[in-house]
């Protein structure tokens, strides 16, 4: 447990310097308000419609991909640290996974996935 | 360490309820990815390394983007869910609420216990390892089933998202944002 205590304070030293600085900004910043200063800051246009406005598909299939080849690198780790234990047997079978993972990447490839047309 | 469980618990419980009592999705959405890393720094307290970081990497990192993007499909931009509809769900709330909470009575009243349990067999090796000899000896069929379970999911968002033809079923009613 004791290896984790550099992570601790990493955590500890990013919430109080967060906290701090959005903290001590909004105590001593010196509030003048108008209708463009409220407004959305949008790179110096003025902001059109709503933020939150429906986005296509599209981003959805690459989210889903995403996912899925996450959850295969995931596998991947307990693997790699057993994998002088499993020898040749630990070899095969992860490479059994992959293929069946890589029949469904062809796929994805030939239904042209990650165009985005 | 007591301490450190107080603190994620506290966080968790915090972080869970702004999940249900924000009313801004979005806003939900991001409290569910604290309460996922406070999830995450209980299974460390537990010594589950190998299950906390996939709940960080998985369920924090991946799963959520996920629920953004359904939040943003769906379009919410008020409540919409009136009528006779929301007393059926205000009562199976509470119905499985209280479920959940005569669990926890139940689990507290036999047995008090935080942190790494104690008793069991000394670990000489790390989680990881144990996790990986157990999946890919034992555990090795449903490890492998697990990909056709993946290549299942890749063929269904496909046919999903492009439609059957195999040509871009665009949306036209779907606005782009660059």
């Amino acid at each position: 447990m004791r290896e984790y205590l550099p992570i601790l304070l990493f955590l500890i030293v990013a919430a109080v310097f967060a906290g701090s600085t959005i903290g001590m900004s909004s105590l001593i910043v010196p509030r003048r308000r108008n209708a463009r200063k409220d407004s959305a800051y949008e790179c110096g246009v003025d902001p059109v419609g709503n933020a939150r406005a429906r986005f296509t598909i599209k981003f959805y299939l690459v989210a889903v991909v995403f996912i899925l080849f996450d959850i295969e690198a995931v596998f991947l780790y307990p693997w790699a640290v057993t994998f002088r234990q499993l020898g040749l047997y630990g070899l095969v079978e992860m490479l059994l996974f992959i293929v069946i993972l890589l029949v469904g990447y062809v796929y994805l490839l030939k239904k042209r996935a990650f165009e985005w047309d | 360490m007591i301490f450190l469980f107080a603190g994620f618990a506290a966080l968790l419980v915090a972080s869970s309820l702004l999940v249900v009592l924000h009313r801004n999705p979005v806003t939900s959405a991001l409290f569910l990815v604290l309460a996922f890393c406070s999830l995450g720094g209980i299974y460390l307290l537990l010594q589950a390394e190998f299950v906390a970081l996939v709940q960080v990497i998985v369920y924090a990192g991946a799963i959520m983007v996920l629920f953004l993007f359904v939040i943003m499909y769906l379009n919410l931009r008020q409540d919409v869910e009136r009528g006779v509809q929301t007393a059926i769900r205000r009562g199976l709330g509470w119905l499985v609420g209280a479920v959940l909470l005569a669990e926890a009575f139940a689990l507290i009243a036999k047995r008090w216990q935080v942190g790494p349990v104690s008793g069991g067999p000394e670990m000489l090796e790390g989680n990881t390892q144990a996790i990986g000899r157990a999946l890919y000896t034992r555990y090795l069929f449903p490890f492998e089933i697990t990909s056709l379970l993946l290549l299942v999911a890749m063929i269904g968002v496909i046919v999903i998202a492009k439609g059957r033809g195999g040509t871009a079923a665009a949306d036209d009613s779907a606005e782009e944002k660059p």
